[in-house]
């Protein structure tokens, strides 16, 4: 016969085993959790990459023909390219080149320029714009820009290369706006007080202090807006014109990477399908390269 | 000279700012005008109807589908994976390995996530064109931005608090549950919400996955349209501007409302908490 203090005592064991148990298994589900983001990266990889390298391991094509071949006709068992990553890369270059000093400017402006009450109302606004959903963006390139294009550079169609580039600048100014003010922000107080005390204008302390000292937020934003930029899809269809040749000038018709994908999904079988998979790789490996290449440039400034 | 150049720049920097603002508000503006005709009662809780003159409940339907399925599914992997590598992780190569995955989800383009989840959701694991398999596809796109949202607020935590707490006795795990997460709540919404703002901005993916039958889902296992895949189609079909904008209109508003929730929680559990 137990006393009711041993039963007390063998409850608390009890209940102090139970509680260690389930420590143990709680951090074994948060592991399992935290390992899905992983299992998640290597199943895409591992899907996108199997499927797009199945026509150059199997199926006999040459990777260089499918790289360097500018044409694509799917009926044809022709499937080339190139068109498509040289207007991928105009695209996207040409989006940077109007987009970033702009986007840049204006954080300049809100972080160091503008009086308190205009930038407090400005700079949630224009972080709200980066919410707006992209194809809204490609509507407004379609009924707008397309238009004006056609009319005042006597277009036939005033859907190009030029229209592309202008809508992802446009896309990606919020973005670009927003993390370089965060980072023009964080530049410590004393920076600009020892500047102008050494009797530098405020312009003159803005551009060779205080920039210089952003210069890693500041590429952190244009890494976002080139993601943005060269991933984007639906609403560089509606402003594309989507044909098939190299473009040559600022007003051919182009057909992005993922316009491509997007535009032939839908009834893509067999080995056109997988081709659309290996324009996914390319585009894939696009992004890796170009977050490489600027990780190190940000990395060389330090 | 010196003089000339900083005006010229203060210039340019004016000019910049005048141009973002104003294409912004350009595209906001142009949206509304364009749309606002068409808004009404009847469009926003009217079925679709082929020929033209019907409203897109059916599309806002769809919407809340995937941002309630992905989420009932994101959010607790999320955060769980976030309390991970916060609270229980060594700092090492497993935890190297994880946020490389995590930075590196985020970097993908939604095209490759549309492609990825067309050939394992759609067809591996035979779910077809369907709401579930967007849903699904939506899911591990927002899940890194669940795990950093929500690693952020558990930065934001004092130290103090783990320490009192687990020095009167409790377990880690009852740390966690009663102290850590509740004061780190604020910050895992505000993360919850954005992630509501990316699924309802998302297309390319979704339309790989989900397809485009204008129609109501009858389950989460049939092919419907999300709004912003409709606003793109509308477009692209019937280059119907006006009906486009409509759409965009409900999106902005929604988008709008997300935000602003995103800050008032935010701001008001805060102070509930200091």
């Amino acid at each position: 016969m137990t006393s009711p203090v041993d039963t007390t005592k063998t409850d608390i064991t009890k209940a102090n085993k139970r509680k260690y148990a389930m420590e143990k298994v709680s951090s074994k589900i948060f592991l399992i959790c935290a390992l899905l983001s992983v299992f998640s990266l290597v199943l895409i990889v591992g899907f996108v990459f199997y499927k797009g390298a199945t026509p150059f391991v199997a199926g006999g094509y040459s990777f260089i023909d499918f790289i360097f071949g500018s044409d694509w006709v799917p009926s044809e068992d022709k499937f080339g390219i190139w068109p498509m990553i040289v207007a991928s890369l105009y695209a996207t270059v040409g989006a940077l080149i109007i987009g970033v000093p702009i986007g840049l400017f204006t954080a300049i402006f809100l972080a160091e320029i503008a009086p308190k009450s205009v930038a407090r109302i400005l700079s949630p606004a224009i972080q709200l714009l980066a919410g707006i959903p992209s194809v809204l963006y490609g509507v407004f390139g379609l009924a707008i820009i397309v238009p004006f294009l056609q009319n005042n550079l006597g277009l036939a169609r005033g859907q190009s290369l030029i229209a592309v580039i202008i809508v992802l600048a446009i896309m990606m100014l919020p973005t670009i706006v927003t993390v370089c003010e965060t980072a023009i922000r964080a530049v410590p107080k004393t920076y600009r007080e020892g500047s102008l005390a050494l009797g530098a204008s405020q312009i003159g302390t803005i551009f060779k202090v205080i920039v210089p000292a952003a210069k890693s937020g500041i590429l952190a934003a244009i890494v976002l807006g080139l993601g943005r930029a060269i991933g984007e899809t639906m609403a560089v269809i509606l402003v594309a014109g989507n044909a098939l040749i190299i473009p040559t000038s600022l007003t051919d018709s182009v057909r992005p990477l993922t316009t491509n994908i997007a535009l032939e999904m839908g009834y893509a079988a067999g080995t056109h399908q997988e081709m659309l998979f290996a324009t996914g790789i390319v585009l894939f490996s696009f992004i890796l390269i170009l977050n490489f290449v600027l990780a190190k440039i940000a990395k060389g400034g330090q | 000279m010196r003089q000339t150049k900083d005006a010229l720049l203060r210039g340019l920097l004016w000019a910049s700012a005048a141009v973002s603002v104003g294409i912004l508000v350009l595209i906001v503006g142009f949206i509304f005008y364009k749309g606002i005709g068409y808004i009404s009662f009847d469009f926003i809780f009217g079925d679709y109807s082929p020929t033209g003159g019907g409203g897109i409940l059916p599309m806002i339907v769809t919407t809340i589908y995937t941002i309630a399925i992905s989420l009932i599914i994101a959010t607790p992997l999320g955060i769980l994976a976030a309390v991970y590598l916060q609270e229980y992780a060594k700092q090492g190569r497993l935890v190297n390995m994880i946020r490389f995955a995590t930075e590196s989800l985020t970097g993908i383009p939604s095209i490759i996530y549309g492609l990825f989840g067309a050939v394992f959701f759609v067809a591996t694991l035979k779910l077809g064109m369907s709401i579930i398999a967007a849903s699904l596809t939506l899911t591990i796109i927002v899940l890194p931005v669940i795990i950093r949202t929500t690693e952020e607020a558990l930065k934001t935590v004092p130290a103090a608090y783990r320490e009192g707490s687990l020095a009167l006795g409790t377990t880690k795990l009852q740390t966690l549950y009663k102290v850590i997460l509740p004061s780190a709540m604020p910050g895992i919404l505000s993360g919850i919400i954005l992630s509501i703002g990316r699924i309802v901005g998302e297309s390319a993916a979704i339309f790989l996955t989900a397809g485009t039958v204008a129609a109501m889902p009858d389950s989460i296992f049939s092919s419907a349209r999300t709004l912003t895949v409709h606003s793109y189609l509308v477009t692209q079909e019937s280059g119907d501007i006006g009906l486009a904008a409509a759409v965009g209109i409900v999106l902005i508003v929604l988008i709008f409302a997300i935000n602003m929730t995103a800050t008032f929680i935010s701001k008001k559990l805060n102070k509930a908490d200091f």
